[in-house]
């Protein structure tokens, strides 16, 4: 029986810049201009104001640990690694994303919320999914 | 907005609870449906109204010899019946129909001829969600639940302990899958499925269905019914996001606000005028959520309202009292059981009956907070 392989996600049009900027490394999220606000998930228009004037960017990769829970019962793929953390991480920028804390223990002590986190990628089934891990405060953050 | 009022004059659930391995999904549709119309002592070329969700309600219509002249398959996951609920009333008020039946079956558990659901992996959360190694409802409704004891000072305890007023309830009812009594003790020796969720505040599976059959008030009050009316006197629904990740808010569901106020708004009531209520509960944190959201207490007290016993039996707001789908039953999409316990409050034939229920609310969920729908019925016709 072949090794169960994590879920990969498939590209639709609206989202391939998000995947070809994950394959590069790059964390891009989509702005629009008159709003002056990032918005996640990707789509050709922006979701408060409905302008088509919005342009993908590249952004921080930084964020807080916004909420988690740690997974006792593994999806396929993720067997080796239970129990883990999925969290939703509050970038930046303003969007959450949700994403594994990866190089953390999977424990609660360890997982504080609002702690500093910074983006990493992990190949799944060739494309290169977002994780994060604990990150040193940054400077003026809040 | 007013409309003509609308009574529920049958109600019954299938035959068996459980583990069902000899139905399809269909045929739990069908037994209900059935049993409904018994109840009701209609027949089925009585019925030109169908709603149902998951299965497409022609082939249920179909399976069991109708032929309607109104039909939704609204299918927002288990609060779909209170949606229907509504329809219902909207469409007899304005002469579409006379008599809906409403039907749920779900092979929850034995997943025997299910109908398919769309998580695939070019859907959004399909490519943000599923990746990131989610197991269904356990990895994803619960995710705000560690923010919100964050921001509120909810303890691990109080959550727990809507497992343990919920199983007080059961104990009361024969039809209830666990019936002993819990600790918060229990809880927490229960497995861990997904911190800060133990098993024992996750919701059973099981198969199972039920269904209802509505007629305007008007018509139940001339009719000879087995079992008195029970009226429809508000109803809302609202949506928020088929991805927990991109909540508004992780600590509150909009759907729930929303659903609410307009059902409330409906039936010209507060929260106090409430005598019995129904929280859809896949997971402890639900009837936290929802009696803040709907009004019942303020921010961050819903856990301390348990805790001290106020929805237990005895205390002053009866809050699943069926055992909810932590104790009773939970199929998949639970919203018809919150219903079907509301009706039996207002007839007075609820195995853990509460005593002088005039109004029932009950308050359905869809997806990870993705829809709300609500219902509220009394005993008077408004
Ligand atoms: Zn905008």
């Amino acid at each position: 029986m072949a090794t169960p392989t994590k879920p990969s996600p498939k590209a639709t049009p609206e989202t391939q810049p998000f995947w070809d900027a994950t394959a590069r490394g790059e964390l891009h999220l989509q702005r629009c201009r008159p709003c002056d606000a990032h918005y996640f998930p990707p789509r050709p228009f922006c979701p408060t104001c409905h302008s088509q004037d919005v342009a993908w960017e590249p952004v921080s990769g930084r964020g807080r640990l916004h909420t988690y829970v740690i997974n006792h019962r593994p999806a396929p793929g993720f067997e080796e690694e239970a129990p883990y953390p999925i969290a939703l991480v509050e970038l930046e920028e303003g969007p959450r994303l949700m994403a594994n804390i990866v190089e953390a223990p999977a424990e609660p002590d360890a997982l504080v919320l609002d702690m500093p986190l910074e983006v990493t990628f992990e190949d799944q089934g060739g494309m290169q999914v977002p994780k994060f891990r604990p990150a040193e405060p940054q400077e003026g953050a809040r | 907005m007013t409309m003509p009022s609308t009574a529920i004059i049958g109600a019954a659930e299938t035959d068996e609870l459980g583990t069902l391995p000899d139905r399809s999904e269909l045929q739990l549709h069908a037994e209900a449906a059935r049993n409904t119309l018994e109840d009701a002592k209609l027949a089925p070329a009585d019925i030109d109204g169908i709603a149902c969700a998951g299965q497409s309600p022609i082939a249920v219509a179909h399976y069991l010899g109708i032929e309607p002249a109104w039909i939704d398959g609204t299918g927002v996951g288990g609060a779909s019946f209170m949606f229907h609920v509504r329809h219902a009333a909207g469409a007899i008020a304005a002469g579409l129909c006379s008599t809906v039946l409403i039907t749920h079956g779900q092979s929850g558990r034995s997943r025997l001829g299910p109908a398919g659901g769309g998580r695939g992996r070019d859907s959004l959360p399909g490519q943000f969600e599923t990746p990131h190694g989610i197991v269904g409802p356990p990895t994803l409704f619960p995710m705000g639940v560690l923010r919100y004891m964050k921001e509120t000072g909810t303890t691990h305890e109080q959550l727990a302990s809507v497992a343990v007023a919920q199983r007080r309830w059961a104990a009361r009812n024969p039809r209830a899958k666990y019936r002993d009594e819990i600790t918060v003790d229990d809880v927490f020796a229960s497995p861990m499925i997904a911190y800060p969720m133990h098993k024992l505040e996750c919701c059973l599976v099981t198969d199972g269905g039920g269904a209802l059959i509505l007629t305007s008030s008007d018509r139940a009050e001339e009719m000879d019914l087995p079992h008195p009316p029970v009226h429809l006197l508000g109803a809302g629904e609202a949506m928020e996001t088929p991805m927990v990740s991109q909540m508004e808010d992780v600590t509150s569901s909009k759907a729930f606000r929303r659903s609410s106020a307009a059902a409330f708004a409906q039936a010209g009531i507060t929260p106090d005028d409430v005598d019995h209520l129904m929280i859809y509960d896949a997971f402890a944190h639900l009837p936290i959520y929802g009696l803040e959201d709907l009004g019942f207490v303020g921010r961050g007290e819903a856990g301390a309202f348990i805790e001290e016993g106020h929805t237990s039996p005895g205390g002053r707001l009866p809050l699943n009292t069926n055992g909810g789908g932590l104790s009773y039953t939970h199929t998949g999409m639970y919203g018809m059981f919150a219903l079907q316990e509301s009706v039996r409050q207002l007839r007075g034939t609820a195995p853990a009956q509460v005593d002088g229920v005039e109004i029932s609310v009950a308050q359905g969920v869809g997806g990870m907070f993705m829809s709300g729908g609500t219902v509220v019925l009394g005993r008077e016709r408004r």
